[in-house]
């Protein structure tokens, strides 16, 4: 049902677990209505139909692994307007970049019999590192709410509204009783964008980073912090190496952590 | 003799990335390779090193669709590691939390997925311009199943409130309470699904399919049980590798499972549905009477009935637990310190079929040695076997035909490649 005003939105996926494209049909009280205001011209997890680029949106999940990979997000850019990476995966590499830090044949002995027939690159990398991107919608998952304000804004042409404080304030607003201060938790709230609705601390366990940094990340107070309660020099690398460990302030604290030696 | 290639850029409505070739040499199948190519992640590698206690939250992004079957198998093998045993109502909201992914993953696949392939529709979309009561029970039922995952979970996709030991908050019962008319409208809605889908055109086809799952003494199984085959197998869990092996082929980045020395078997609904027929609840039994589902369906056309019914299930199960639920004194059950090396396996029930986990760990907590064997790479060689045996029994059709029930057939099965994809390329060779 092609029309020649209706937007075109493509959905496209690289190296992700599906979760974040799922998050769209997630939406089952608006899915028929933002389908009914597109045209879905790419959407493999949804449907058989396609039709050709040029896309007005286009929704890329992932990051990319192989050579082909990389190739097919350049095609994919050249045909879209407007390129907005969902995920963590897409926006810093995500789990599968801890690849990055590691030896990637080492990998591929440990996971296959015959790692001659597995082809991958070396790194995973976020899509901004291969094309410019329009908007980075954080969060392992993203969250649905900011999907929609994301693709209103853009298809209706004006700023989306998409909050890069922390979590704290977060937290705050939804009354949660700070888990780090009371209970001694660790916890990435101070650090960490807001987006999931403050979750963990809601449910009694220490943020773990996964909508990555805030815009003013103060990651060597929090580090100071994490030691005090415990937390070993190799803790505090691998939980800010975990889901978004390519997000430079993560990265850099990680990396930091790392260089001061594996001294408890 | 001329060569022909059918390609069909992408397989849709499945999880994953692949790609399909087909061989036919003077109108005999030769070759059936499905070819994986998703990406391939490491996840068994990158765990090495971690914490135990992170493995719940790491593995969970295997699948965005299934996240707390990944939960559910890497918790359950941590805490056989470690001896600890945990029951009560823990237990039950662990079932609790898997009953949410049941219902949603298989709403997705039955409404969103694998219907408009029985009405001639190329999405649910475009299906709801014709049938909008159709779509919107779906959808309804999607949330329904959410609304249990976010309330117990946090959020839908990767939940974050599964641990080692428990939950970090375990509800009260007044916030279970708060489910249950949704629970009880999914419970009429799974019921008239079953209905709707048991009013599709099934093809008249059989598979001599050996069909694995769990089988708990009272339950259907989700979380325990012993391995058992309609092949007379009955192992522990943490005997899987003496019965199964994975093979590493070249044309895919999925690992095979085979029954050792022997071939091809199903985990699924299928499979569940046949080797614990007597352990449904009753509605969900009289459900499937009503609709003319037999103890045992062979026929992988009709697993879209199996999954309505497995939904009613579900459905009551969760108002049963919601019933009987009173809060633990403690969230989780504390592990024991890590004093020298220990293994833990355990297998769990996954929407779509079995998922194993294996686990090494070593003082004073650290993962040295994973591997997880997920659904659909256990099913990736029965499904093969069941396109040479589509495609021999349908050499007539034309290509667009053939093609369009190869990609039928598989998606069936509810392939989930990235645990797997979304796009499968068609290569059909006729010489």
């Amino acid at each position: 049902m092609p029309t020649a005003h209706r937007p075109r939105l493509g959905v496209f996926k690289f190296a992700s677990c599906d979760g974040c494209q799922l998050s769209l049909l997630d939406c089952e009280d608006e899915l028929l209505a933002v389908a009914g205001a597109v045209d879905i011209a790419e959407f493999h997890e949804a449907t058989s139909a396609t039709m050709e680029g040029p896309y007005d949106v286009a929704l890329v999940e992932g990051s990319v692994t192989t050579a082909s990979d990389a190739q097919r997000i350049r095609e994919i850019r050249a045909q879209s307007r407007t390129l907005i990476t969902i995920g963590a995966c897409a926006t810093a590499g995500g789990i599968q970049a801890l690849r990055n830090f590691a030896d990637v044949a080492e990998f591929t002995r440990v996971v296959y019999a015959h790692p001659e027939y597995i082809q991958t690159l070396a790194t995973s990398t976020p899509i901004k590192d291969h094309v410019p991107v329009d908007f980075e919608l954080r969060g392992c998952p993203i969250d649905k709410g900011q999907l929609l304000e994301v693709l209103s804004a853009f298809l209706g042409r004006r700023a989306p509204n998409v909050p890069t404080e922390s979590v704290c304030i977060e937290c705050k607003r939804r009354g949660n009783v700070c888990v780090l201060v009371a209970h001694g938790t660790p916890c990435l709230g101070p650090v960490t964008q807001t987006g999931c609705g403050a979750i963990c601390p809601a449910f009694h366990r220490g943020c773990y980073g996964c909508f990555g940094p805030q815009d003013t990340p103060n990651t060597d107070s929090l580090v100071v912090k994490l030691r005090e309660l415990g937390m070993s020099r190799p803790a505090v690398t691998r939980v800010f190496r975990t889901f978004n460990a390519l997000a430079p302030a993560f990265r850099e604290a990680a990396d930091s952590a790392e260089k001061q030696g594996a001294t408890p | 003799m001329t060569e022909r290639t059918i390609s069909v850029n992408y397989l849709a409505r499945v999880e994953g990335e692949g790609a399909l070739k087909v061989r036919i040499h003077d109108r005999k199948v030769e070759d059936v390779e499905l070819r994986i190519f998703e990406p391939p992640r490491f996840f068994e590698a990158f765990l090495r090193g971690r914490e135990y206690s992170e493995a719940p939250d790491i593995t969970a992004r295997i699948c965005g669709i299934c996240p707390v079957a990944y939960q559910m198998s890497s918790a359950h093998a941590m805490e056989r590691a470690l001896g600890m045993t945990v029951g009560g109502p823990i237990r039950e909201l662990r079932r609790l939390l898997y009953c949410g992914e049941w219902i949603e993953s298989h709403a997705l696949h039955i409404y969103l997925l694998h219907a408009p392939d029985f009405l001639g529709y190329p999405d649910a979309i475009r299906l709801a311009a014709d049938h909008p009561d159709a779509v919107k029970r779906g959808l309804e039922l999607k949330k329904a199943g959410n609304a249990i995952m976010r309330l117990l979970g946090g959020r839908e996709i990767h939940p974050i409130n599964a641990r080692v030991g428990g939950f970090y908050r375990c509800p009260s019962r007044e916030e279970l309470e708060s489910l249950r008319p949704m629970v009880e409208r999914a419970l009429v809605l799974s019921e008239e699904t079953a209905r709707f889908v048991s009013g599709f055109a099934f093809p008249d086809i059989e598979e001599p399919y050996e069909f694995v799952s769990l089988r708990h003494p009272s339950e259907y199984p989700m979380n325990e049980g012993d391995i058992v085959s309609s092949r007379g197998l009955r192992i522990p869990q943490d005997r899987f590798e003496d019965a199964f092996e994975e093979v590493h082929v070249p044309h895919s980045n999925a690992l095979h499972a085979i029954r050792k020395g022997g071939g091809s078997y199903l985990v699924g609904p299928l499979a569940r549905y046949a080797l614990n027929y007597d352990r449904l609840s009753p509605g969900a039994k009289a459900i499937a009477k009503e609709v003319g589902l037999p103890p045992v369906v062979s026929n992988p056309y009709r697993s879209i009935v199996v999954r309505a019914v497995e939904m009613v299930y579900a459905c009551e199960e969760t108002l049963r637990i919601i019933d009987q639920y009173r809060p633990p004194d403690q969230p989780w059950v504390p592990a024991p310190a890590v004093t020298r090396p220990v293994d833990g396996a355990a297998a769990t029930e996954a929407p779509r079929g079995m998922l194993f986990h294996k686990y090494r760990i070593e003082p004073p907590g650290r993962i040295t040695d994973a591997r997880i064997v997920a659904p659909t790479s256990q099913n990736q060689k029965r499904i093969e076997d069941d396109l040479r045996s589509l495609v021999t029994r349908s050499l007539d059709l034309d290509q667009a035909a053939l093609t369009f029930a190869c990609e039928r057939a598989i998606r069936n099965h509810d392939p989930c490649i990235s645990c797997a994809t979304h796009f499968l390329e068609l290569d059909l060779v006729r010489d």
